[in-house]
Formats: C-alpha cells, structure tokens, sequence
C-alpha cells in the first residue's frame, strides 16, 4: 500500500517539475498517436463511408474482412510489421525511402495505423448505415453530388464518427505489444507512455511507472470530456 | 399546350425485381403546368416521380427531358439541379430551419442569396422558427420547411409527392396556396401526386389516373372530373374504387 502512495506522490512530482524523461515520453506518446489518428482518420472515414453507402459486387466480403480486422491481435500486426519492415523480411530488403526503418517512430505509427484503421471503418460503416435511406434520396433530389451526399450523410451521422474517431485513439494510445515491437522502446527514440509503463514496472521503478499510467489516464480522460463536450454542442 | 412538351415518355418501363410497376406508353408534360397525378397506393405514383426527377432510371423505353434523351445514370448535373422533389415523409437535416433551407443553394456554392432565402422563410411562414432545430418540428411546420428548401432554388420542375398526406387544413392551405403562386408567377412546372382528388381539383390543370402502372386516362381537369372517358375514373373520383 505504502509502495501506491509514494509513487503517486513521487509520480505527481515528476509530472509537475517537468522531469526531462517523462516529459520527452508524454510529447512523443501524443505525436506518435496525433499522426497515427490524422492518417487511420483520413483512411477510415471515407473508407467506410463509400463502404456503408455504396452498393457494389463483394459488398459483403469486405464488411466481413473490416470486422475481422477491429477484432484482429495487435501483437499479430506488430509481427506482420515487423517482418515486412526487418531487414530479412520482404518490404526491408528493397531499402525504398519511403518504407520506414524498423525501431522508429514511423514504424511505431505503421503499425498503430493498421491497426485502428479497420475499427474506424467498422464504426464509420455503422454509423452512416443508421441514417435514413430516404434523407439520401432526398439529397439527390436537392442536386447533391454523390459526394455532396457523402459528405452530408457523414455530418448527420457525427455523433456515429466521433465514436469513431475516439475507438480509433483508444486503440491507439493503449496499443503496446504492436508498439514494442516493431518500435523497439529505443529510449529518446521510440519510448511511448505505453511501454515505458511496462519497463519501468519491470524495472521495479513504480513511482515512474504510476507517473506515467496518471498521465495516460488523464490524457485519455481529457480527450474524452472535449469529445462529450463537441457531442454536446452538436447536438 | 403549343410549346415542345418539357417531359416526353414513350413506352418506359421500370421494373423492381423483375416485377413491372410502372409502364408508361406515352406522357408528355408540358412546362408550366400542374399535372396531378392520383391512383391508389402501390399505383406506381412514387416511381414516375423518382424517373422525372432522374433519380432511378427506366430499363427500357425513352425518357426526354427537354428534348434531350436520359441515358440511365447519365442525367447531367445541371438538368438534375432543374427538378426537385418534397417528399411525404419531409427528410429534413438535423440542423436548423434556415440551414435546411439553405442546404440546396450550398450545393450549388450559392450562398449569397440571403434576401431571397429570407423571403421564402416568410413566405411560408418559418420567420419565428428559422433558428430551431429541425428534429423539434411538428408535422405541418416540417413539411413547409420542405418546400421552402425547394422552392428556394427556383426549379424548372417541382414533382410534389403527396405533399399534404396528414396534414392539418391551415398547412394544407398554406402549402397549396404557395404551390398555385409559384406556377402562376414563375411557370414553375409541377407534378403533384396526390391521394386527394379534391386538392388534384383546387390545383391542377390536367389530372392523370395511374392504376397498376399505366396510366389509364389523362385529361384536363374539368373533363377528367365531369366526363372521363374510362369507367375506372368515374369510379375513383366516385371514392367508389375497391383497393
Ligand atoms: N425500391 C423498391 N424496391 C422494390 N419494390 C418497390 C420499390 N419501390 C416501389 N416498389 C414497388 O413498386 C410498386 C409501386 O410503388 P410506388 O411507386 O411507391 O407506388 P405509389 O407511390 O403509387 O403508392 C409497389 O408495389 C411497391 O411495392
Ligand atoms: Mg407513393
């Protein structure tokens, strides 16, 4: 019990004299999940706009593999990365630019995308599936494009895609095993809140650790109270 | 009706699953009228709007709209943004009133039109609800927001779908009212089906009877009403129709 206490003091302390290793963890923690929600977001929400809205040959395989992929092991992803990306595998081998290196943070994101892309969709998918199929009709009717419905159907299911959108973060943020992987927990390089909770646990420096989970939970916490807060208001 | 017709349809058939529901031999509609269009349910009425406003399209026969052919899922954009529709069931954006009556002037990048909106606004009398949110609409008020939205954008076609089904007198009055105006001032075309032979009475010019998907007669109103050709229509003006 004692062992709690002080390390939540001492985990307090460092959060709020700015300790240099808990600060760099915390700034690089919401880059690496800032890009990772900009890029899944940018992927998923069309995705599964187009797949919720359009008709087309195979509509149904593709809904079957988007489910498979929300449910999908991220450890199975951070694997399949991996050997994408080592230097044996079969995309690290080309050496191409734009293919990231293993143990670096556009690997660390690689794989975060991959892995929440295909829960934005599900959700996305869902969620313009709910809105009535005669409000699209009507759109057309008023000379919508079929991107104007797309982008109308998406505002009238918003409430649908911040779910969305914040399912999406959460696999992101508390995403480990894919991350340790392919990113290494390179200390000043690819050390997130996630696995640097796990070493410094194993490490037996709890104080550090318990720092670090407050400010997981803390950021998770504000994310959510500013997307109740937008739902509020869009309301 | 000297003037090219603005609609031509010659022997249009549209299907659902291989079922015809709709098989139209010849329907002019001229610009400027209001052609009221009654029938029973399940009659087809729904579907000869959905293929004037070129939202579905038929699998064989011609469609003509001003003159031009309608190839199926090829209607350019500019003659689509001709026709709107309201709807019966009035689909409104779950936004306020006068966002949703804007909506149609937006997709068309023509935000600037504010005196314009705000006259239609008046018109059908949504000044005091102009900034409440759509969802808490009543019935009639949804439904006069529908055809502000429409009528906003000056269409060449307005296709009405039974516009007032359920609605209270003073709505119904006020809808028609604004409906008549339009045609007269600015020889708006409308189609306008309806389950009321009274209001296909008030309103039209000529009155056409779709049973089962054909039409079985179109006339002018006074004739379609005091000496139609087909028995069938004595019947349904009657309220004697069995369906
Ligand atoms: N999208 C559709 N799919 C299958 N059948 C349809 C569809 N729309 C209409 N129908 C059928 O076509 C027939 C005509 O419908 P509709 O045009 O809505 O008639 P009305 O408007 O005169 O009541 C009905 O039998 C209806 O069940
Ligand atoms: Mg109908």
């Amino acid at each position: 019990m004692q062992v709690i206490w002080d390390g939540l003091r001492e985990g307090l302390r460092m959060l709020f004299s700015g300790d240099a290793y808990l600060w760099e963890i915390i700034m690089l923690s919401a880059q690496v999940s800032g890009v990772a929600l900009l890029l899944s977001a940018a992927l998923g929400v069309p995705l599964g706009a187009v797949i919720g809205l359009t008709h087309f040959p195979g509509r149904r395989v593709v809904q079957a593999l988007v489910y498979t992929g929300m449910g999908f092991p991220p450890v199975v992803i951070g694997l399949t990365v991996y050997l994408l990306l080592s230097r044996s595998g079969i995309l690290g081998p080309l050496n191409w630019a734009w293919i990231p290196q293993l143990f670096t943070v556009p690997a660390m994101v690689l794989a975060q995308v991959i892995i929440a892309t295909p829960l934005i969709i599900g959700y996305t998918m869902a969620a313009v599936a709910e809105v009535d199929p005669n409000l699209r009709l009507q759109l057309r009717a008023l000379g919508a494009t079929p991107h104007q419905v797309t982008w109308t159907v998406l505002k009238e299911a918003r409430q649908g895609v911040i779910v969305a959108l914040v399912g999406g973060l959460g696999s992101i943020i508390s995403e480990v095993g894919a991350v340790m992987m392919v990113g290494g927990n390179i200390e000043g390089a690819t050390r997130v809140l996630t696995t640097a909770i796990m070493l410094e646990t194993r490490r037996g420096n709890l104080d550090l650790a318990i720092g670090l989970a407050l400010v997981l939970l803390g950021l998770t916490f504000l994310i959510n109270l500013t997307v109740a807060q937008f739902q509020r208001k869009s309301q | 009706m000297s003037s090219a017709p603005l609609y031509e349809l010659r022997q249009v058939v549209k299907s659902y699953d291989a079922r015809a529901v709709l098989k139209v031999v010849a329907l002019d509609i001229h610009p400027g009228e209001i052609l009221a269009v009654v029938g029973p349910s399940g009659a087809g009425k729904s579907t000869l709007l959905r293929l004037l406003n070129f939202l579905e399209f038929p699998e064989s026969g011609a469609l003509k709209y001003r003159g031009q052919p309608i190839q199926p899922d090829a209607a350019p954009l500019s003659l689509r943004r001709e026709v709107t529709t309201v709807f019966q069931r009035s689909a409104l954006l779950s936004t306020n009133v006068r966002r949703n009556v804007e909506y149609g002037l937006r997709l068309r990048g023509e935000r600037g039109r504010q005196v314009e909106i705000q006259a239609v606004i008046e018109r059908l009398g949504l000044t005091p609800l102009a900034h409440k949110p759509a969802q808490t609409l009543s019935g009639g008020e949804a439904q006069r927001v529908a055809l502000a939205r429409a009528i906003v954008l000056r269409p060449t076609v307005l296709l009405l779908d039974e516009p007032t089904a359920n609605l209270d007198p003073y709505n119904v009055g006020l809808i028609e009212t604004v409906v008549a105006e339009l045609n007269r001032e600015q020889g708006c075309t409308v189609v306008l089906v309806t389950h009321n032979v009274f209001q296909a009475h008030r309103l039209a010019h000529r009155v056409a009877l779709l049973l089962g998907g054909s039409i079985v007669e179109i006339a002018e109103t006074q004739t379609f009403f005091e000496s139609p050709h087909d028995p069938r229509t004595s019947a349904f003006v009657k309220g004697e129709m069995v369906y």
